[in-house]
């Protein structure tokens, strides 16, 4: 439907000459900018109006008591549900640890809530399509249950920051939220994710394009093929300080895959953007002594990098 | 009244800050705002998502950036 009305704008309106570099890279730069901004809209729509129906408040009551395994595979799918943001990451777990939700558990839900989050799910979709989004979750999934049941087991509860508060106050949040909330909250918070991604998504989608165009096919195929075997690690460190520019990055991983990347290492880059991130860590490192989240960051790494090489395995 | 702004110095919250001030001349009620950005009190204060608003004591709102007009409906329940 996208597709005919762009031809039709580059072809007819601007006049560029059909088969050009330059006409093919403006035709590609607006049909995925439009595409990606109509499912941009639309599915933090729906997400924000799912999320309206869970709070931290209500899954930590789920969580709490939860044993490994069942609690693990729990936390990482209401991880996906749950409203999460990274600066609320350290209030967030001392609620989790201090109702008894089980470490292992907790970190299962940390994993899970920033790495599979719309906007990278409607990147992959919009540009690599359903399938790749699908394998996407479902390694994240994988990802965050495992990570969480190797911490679990490590027995590292000494590790975290020991918290001397008092209880100060009371709580009395507002009654259950109308349609009319539900509908306000998912229009702000729509709003609020498009102003704070779009120019990354413009940015990224305007070089992917020049990459689509100008850069020979199979250009990294000697650097970043299936075959390097230290493409995946590198890819995976190389993720980590790129946390808030998930939206960015993915249309140039996207446009990189046709230049000879191969998928798995490109998945494994895109979990480390969004689930290993440099200012989280930074405001975890209050409540988890150093060597804890040494071990969080080297358990979801392995965990990433296991998930690149089993792709670049598969995907041939 | 002592209103607090609960949260650790992201975006959000400092606009709430700026909303509550908005809301305390629009109702003219004598209130200090107060920002409160250290964690052993934020989680003393229970709540699991940040920016929240306190208002004596009480946590009336968490992991929302409320508007001024909302803050005022929250200072109104109150009673002055």
């Amino acid at each position: 439907m996208i597709k005919p009305i762009m031809d039709w704008l580059v072809y007819e309106i601007f006049k560029m000459p059909r088969g050009a570099i330059l006409s093919e890279a403006v035709n590609f730069f607006l049909y995925d900018t439009v595409k990606i901004f109509l499912l941009l809209v639309v599915i933090i729509f729906i997400v924000s109006i799912i999320r309206t129906f869970f709070s931290p408040e209500k899954t930590r009551a789920i969580l709490s008591q939860k044993k490994t395994y069942t609690g693990n595979v729990l936390a990482s799918l209401l991880g996906i549900v749950t409203p999460f943001c990274s600066c609320s990451a350290v209030p967030l777990f001392l609620g989790f640890i201090e109702a008894g939700v089980p470490l292992g558990v907790t970190f299962s839900f940390l994993v899970a809530s920033p790495m599979i989050n719309e906007v990278a799910l409607i990147m992959l979709w919009g540009l690599f399509g359903w399938k790749i989004a699908f394998l996407y979750i479902g390694s994240g999934l994988v990802v965050a249950i495992t990570s969480g049941i190797v911490i679990g087991h490590l027995k590292v509860e000494d590790l975290v920051e020991k918290f001397e508060h008092k209880k100060v106050g009371s709580v009395a949040l507002g009654a259950e939220m109308t349609v009319k909330d539900r509908i306000d909250f998912a229009r702000e918070y729509t709003l609020d994710i498009l102003k704070k991604i779009w120019i990354y998504v413009v940015i990224g989608i305007g070089l992917g394009a020049w990459i689509h165009g100008y850069v020979p096919a199979d250009f990294l195929a000697k650097f970043a093929g299936r075959d390097n075997w230290f493409a995946v690690p590198l890819a995976t460190l190389v993720g980590i300080p790129l946390y808030s520019n998930a939206a960015g990055v993915i249309p140039l991983v996207s446009a990189l895959t046709e230049k000879g990347v191969a998928l798995g290492t490109a998945l494994a880059f895109m979990m480390a953007v969004t689930g290993l991130s440099l200012p989280e860590f930074l405001i975890l490192r209050r409540v988890m002594k150093l060597k804890l989240l040494v071990i969080f960051a080297s358990v979801v790494g392995i965990g990433i990098i296991l998930t690149g090489y089993l792709f670049n395995f598969i995907l041939r | 009244m002592k209103i607090e702004i609960l949260g650790m110095g992201c975006a959000k919250c400092k606009q709430l800050v700026a909303n509550a001030e908005k809301a305390v001349k629009k109702t003219g009620v004598q209130a200090e705002v107060v920002k409160v950005e250290d964690m052993d009190q934020i989680v003393g204060y229970g709540i699991m998502t940040t920016p929240a608003l306190v208002i004596d004591g009480t946590v009336l709102s968490a992991g929302k950036l409320l508007s001024a007009d909302e803050i005022v409906k929250f200072i109104g329940k109150k009673g002055l």
